[in-house]
């Protein structure tokens, strides 16, 4: 099915062309929070618009596409973007990571290894990290002008009196490049450390709020920890998928009701299907 | 090692003018030509090493816009200030960038403001509000910063067992020794202390002013302490500024000051003491 009355890529080139130029100072100044003019898209803002009109705007005609949702190729939100983009374009999509030179994502990072000639783009509901503390936008731009991230560790801090450990499971907040606190957007904390020194670029936009950031490849990011409260990713009780029998991998917890039986399977589909048939590329 | 000199805070347009035609001679800090209103105007404070310097007047004589303007809280209309352990008191402090402003407020200056709710912040625990100061100045040791906290609470004779309570839980006594505690986190050369016993019981206000005699005589902080009341002047400071309408309209050893004073405005200050 292609569209005749759309542009390629459903955006004008104007728009693509304002976005590509507000990319470009997201890759120069690593997670800096870039203002940019967020279009009305067919679906509703706080459904990915913000990842989608980045997508359209750097997708060419030889790219090939992948969209996940929380790390699955068919829920909803990711069929419905990747069928959206496809009839817009006419590009090919896949939903093996290795085949893809794009990467759409919403709340995880796939747990096959991403390449330099890959771009992976997410979906962010809540691009302000220190939102977390501090309600006003004026205070928290002066917060990141003047690298005052005070309240976000007394923040942790708070956390750790309370509970004996940081809870936070998602949106951990990171410190890019020894400059900017930046939302990792609400990936799950196993998928932080693969921000670290990536060699594939991510780029971050948020539709709703407005805002584009980016993390180049090869960058620092770091976690926010005390010298003595350590950064932990989510500890599985050393279960495997069931599916696949992996140990490594982020993992839901499923429940049969009919059996009455918990277990735990992969997150990520398309690498839990390829792991099951032998085919994957380690780190 | 403090050195303020001709501070003037305008809140307004400002014409100009509105030095000129306000003061203690006209009875206003309100300019009758554009109504800025003139906090503070050309002000001069000499501040020692451990020292205490006491600043007195009614309401509205610009006293605490003073402190505010030396906590940076508030930007100055114009003036100078030089603090000692800042670029040996060399550079000016009001022309510094927003970061060194910030450095300057995290390891120089403490300040203890008369409504808790301005110098803490409520959704924190106590320990939370202590750390704060702590990261500010690059304390990211967990463990290091509950001792710390654990020592100032303890060095301002509050419960250690009631750290990680909410400061909105307190008594206002309580919450006045938590401020007092963040201000002293990273040892700071100066304090400022604002109305800090305004508001208090007469037995608690002991208490806190005990308690600042402590931590001054122990810890040999220099201290600016902005006050209404004459009976906290004379137990606390050695010398003292009265001010009116924005100006500094005497100044002295407190002995001096309250003994024989010279201005009629401080002699209507001393003859209303209950």
């Amino acid at each position: 099915m292609t569209s005749y009355s759309y542009n390629y890529g459903f955006l004008d080139e104007q728009t693509k062309k304002e976005i590509r130029r507000k990319l470009l100072q997201a890759v120069a100044i690593p997670g800096y929070q870039v203002p940019y003019g967020s279009r009305e898209m067919p679906i509703a803002r706080g459904w990915g618009t913000g990842g989608l009109q980045i997508t359209l705007s750097i997708i060419g005609k030889q790219d090939t596409l992948k969209v996940i949702d929380q790390g699955c190729d068919f829920s909803v939100n990711a069929c419905n973007l990747r069928n959206f983009i496809a009839a817009t374009t006419g590009n090919t999509v896949t939903t093996d990571t290795a085949e893809a030179s794009i990467v759409q994502t919403r709340h995880r990072i796939p747990e096959e290894a991403m390449r330099e000639d890959q771009i992976l783009v997410f979906q962010v509901p809540y691009p302000e990290i220190l939102r977390w503390v501090e309600p006003s936008e004026r205070e928290t731009r002066r917060m990141h002008a003047e690298r005052d991230y005070g309240k976000l560790w007394v923040f942790l801090y708070e956390d750790i009196v309370r509970w004996g450990e940081i809870t936070l499971s998602y949106r951990y907040p990171v410190l890019v490049n020894q400059r900017y606190a930046m939302d990792p957007s609400p990936i799950p904390r196993h998928d932080v450390p693969k921000l670290h020194q990536a060699e594939t670029l991510f780029l971050f936009g948020a539709g709703r709020e407005k805002r584009l950031y980016a993390v180049p490849p090869y960058t620092e990011v770091v976690p926010l920890q005390f010298e003595d409260y350590h950064f932990t990713v989510e500890n599985f009780g050393g279960q495997p998928c069931r599916s696949c029998g992996s140990t490594s991998s982020y993992l839901n917890e499923v429940y049969d009701s009919e059996t009455n039986e918990r277990y735990f399977s992969c997150s990520d589909t398309s690498h839990c299907a390829k792991n099951s048939q032998g085919a994957i590329r380690h780190e | 090692m403090l050195s303020v000199s001709n501070l003037s805070k305008i809140y307004g347009s400002g014409c100009g003018l509105c030095l000129e035609l306000t003061g203690p001679g006209v009875g206003s800090n309100i300019c009758p030509k554009c109504h800025s209103i003139v906090a503070c105007a050309r002000i001069d404070l000499d501040v020692y090493p451990g020292e205490i310097v006491g600043i007195v007047g009614e309401s509205g004589s610009g006293k605490s816009t003073l402190i505010k303007l030396l906590h940076f809280d508030q930007a100055p209309t114009s003036g100078y200030a030089y603090l000692q352990g800042f670029e040996d008191g060399q550079v000016d402090m009001f022309a510094v960038s927003n970061q060194k402003k910030r450095w300057l407020r995290n390891y120089q200056l403490g300040i203890v403001y008369q409504n808790p709710n301005a110098g803490l912040n409520m959704e924190f625990s106590c320990g939370g509000n202590i750390a704060d100061k702590l990261i500010a100045a690059d304390w990211y040791n967990y463990t290091r910063i509950r001792s710390r906290a654990a020592e100032l609470l303890q060095k301002t004779e509050l419960p250690v067992q009631r750290m990680d309570e909410l400061p909105k839980r307190f008594s206002g006594g309580m919450q006045q020794r938590v401020q007092i505690a963040k201000a002293l986190a990273n040892n700071p050369p100066l304090l400022l202390l604002d109305e800090v016993t305004t508001g208090l019981d007469v037995s608690v206000q002991a208490q806190v002013l005990r308690l600042i005699r402590q931590i001054q005589s122990a810890l040999q902080i220099a201290m600016v302490v902005v006050s209404h009341d004459f009976a906290v002047i004379r137990m606390l400071t050695e010398r003292t500024l009265v001010m009116r309408n924005g100006r500094v309209v005497e100044s002295g050893l407190t002995d001096q000051v309250m003994e024989d004073p010279h201005h009629p405005y401080t002699q209507l200050l001393i003859n209303s003491m209950l």
